[in-house]
């Protein structure tokens, strides 16, 4: 039972995602030359070990809603590409619901990816089923803000979350491309993960496994 | 791996280190036309700019795709060149920073391919500059007539078609013209251009030596795209002059008529100039029989994809409008017009 997350916790959460990424970076590249130009991988090793040197140098006390912000610009600057954009803005919009905060709780991390969500959508214009990263963003958000309305357990959200996050990338597996490179393969495009899918779901797992083992 | 006689080598020193070691060297060759924006290693511009009351011309997209785009930077061409890691889109920094460099006081247009990465850093891009007063306009290149169906020419993607477009586009700035002007001839140039590109090998990326897609020793792809997107079907591979006519047969269903073109055969990146111009010969006898008069013929590599073996072809429709603006004279550092 953990019912807040301070900001030091949530540097932890970052971090790991900086190594859980770098350790899955062949995997999201392979996915990603199956139905793209196979550059995933790459570019989100490229972005978070950008946020892992941004760390070192943030200062303290920061708040939730700056410390997003750094880590947001930072990734973007280093990237570009698809995933820079998406990435950063669903940091932005989600840290704009942190503001001055440096401890949140359970109906905050519910309202902060709510926002990230509603972020890449906006950003990246594509619907629910296109096979893209929001088919995972969109119901694993809607997943934490529902399970957040019954328990106050920061690991249990997150748990349901990150569960809800793989099922959702498995779904992308048999969805027809309609956003991005990999929506010129039509048929093609099927029975492939989607990358961006991937890479998010891995994003909740760690969420969820580091706040589990603070 | 790639059929187990094929491993890709690269002349680099660290893989994460490519574009920055890649854009210095260009800037060192050619310090006589290039410089760098704001000190940012991936915005490049023209060492003369911002040119006082000149439309400035920024272009750019994922490396790997050299002479495009730094390549384009020069009189009468583009004025600025954003650069993202390969294949993948410059951030909004280097956008912005080589836009301010480049504003003479008439706005700029932001010129790329039509891919969802470089839309979402290019908009990003221009929004921030527009809160700082600079009038920033878009065209984008739908050259691929592989990628989608006529009636949804907007979803094409931009390949060797960059080219002619951003030439217009150059020459157009270089003639004085407004931004509105220089936007309206860049998309009438975009809606004159077609390409169809066939590739026989995969090209691979510095940091995975992973091929980008599988072809079997005896196949071809037709259509595929720049960056190794899937194409619209693998077959045996055929001869050149098979392989030409059916390239010219999907080019030439959208002629709508016109009777003069330009032509560029581009090389992909490891397609020798032998197999490009023995592919340019079927074409012009092609281009003949169909009585349509070829004004000028470019034969080369303008657009790439890192080492991909493979080769595109694109013909720009000419009118009145439009062949001056292709003639008009170009200087920049990768070839000359």
């Amino acid at each position: 039972m953990k019912k807040e997350l301070n900001t030091n916790e949530f540097i932890k959460i970052i971090l790991s995602i900086c190594e859980n990424v770098e350790k899955e970076k062949d995997y999201l590249s392979e996915l990603d030359r199956a139905t793209g130009d196979g550059d995933h991988g790459v570019t989100m090793s490229i972005g978070w070990s950008a946020v892992k040197e941004k760390i070192t140098t943030l200062d303290d006390n920061l708040t939730f809603d700056k410390i997003c912000m750094q880590i947001a610009s930072s990734f973007l600057s280093a990237v570009g590409a698809s995933a820079g954009p998406l990435y950063a803005t669903a940091l932005m919009r989600g840290g704009a619901k942190l503001k001055d905060l440096s401890v949140i709780n359970s109906s905050h991390i519910a309202d902060f990816f709510e926002a990230a969500a509603n972020g890449i959508q906006e950003r990246g214009k594509a619907n629910l089923g296109d096979k893209t990263m929001l088919d995972v963003w969109l119901p694993t958000a809607k997943k934490i803000k529902d399970i957040s309305t019954n328990t106050d357990d920061i690991i249990e959200i997150l748990e349901k979350g990150s569960f809800k996050a793989n099922e959702s990338m498995l779904s992308t597996k048999e969805m027809l491309s309609k956003k991005g490179r990999s929506s010129k393969l039509g048929e093609r495009s099927k029975g492939h993960i989607d990358p961006g899918a991937a890479s998010s779901a891995l994003i909740f797992r760690t969420f969820y496994e580091t706040t589990q083992n603070l | 791996m790639f059929n187990g006689h094929m491993a890709f080598k690269k002349i680099i020193n660290d893989p994460y280190q490519v574009i920055d070691e890649m854009v210095e060297g260009i800037v060192l060759a050619h310090s006589d036309l290039l410089k760098f924006a704001n000190n940012n290693k991936r915005a490049v511009v023209r060492k003369d700019a911002p040119i006082k009351d000149k439309v400035g011309v920024l272009i750019g997209g994922g490396s790997g795709h050299e002479p495009a785009f730094l390549g384009y930077v020069g009189k009468g061409l583009a004025d600025g060149a954003a650069i993202g890691n390969v294949f993948a889109s410059p951030s909004p920094d280097p956008i912005v920073d080589a836009t301010k460099a480049i504003n003479g006081g008439k706005g700029v247009v932001y010129m790329y391919g039509n891919y969802a990465g470089d839309i979402m850093n290019f908009d990003m891009a221009a929004e921030m500059c527009q809160m700082e007063d600079i009038p920033v306009k878009t065209v984008l290149v739908t050259d691929d007539i592989a990628s989608a169906p006529l009636e949804n020419k907007s979803e094409r993607r931009g390949v060797a078609g960059d080219f002619y477009v951003f030439k217009i586009a150059g020459a157009a700035a270089d003639m004085g013209m407004e931004l509105e002007d220089v936007c309206r001839l860049s998309e009438k140039a975009n809606d004159m251009t077609i390409s169809m590109g066939v590739a026989l090998g995969p090209c691979s990326l510095p940091h995975t030596l992973e091929p980008s897609f599988i072809l079997e020793d005896n196949e071809m792809e037709i259509g595929l795209g720049i960056h190794g997107e899937a194409g619209v079907r693998k077959g045996p591979l055929q001869s050149a002059d098979e392989i030409t006519t059916e390239l010219m047969d999907k080019i030439l269903n959208e002629m709508d008529g016109s009777k003069k073109v330009s032509v560029l055969i581009n090389g992909l990146g490891s397609t020798p100039l032998m197999e490009l111009y023995i592919m340019y010969r079927k074409t012009f006898e092609i281009l003949n029989k169909n009585q349509i008069e070829i004004h000028s013929s470019f034969v080369g590599e303008y657009v790439t994809s890192l080492e991909m073996n493979g080769a595109s072809i694109t013909l720009m429709k000419l009118d009145e409008e439009l062949q001056p603006l292709l003639e008009r004279e170009t200087l920049c550092s990768m070839f000359r017009v």
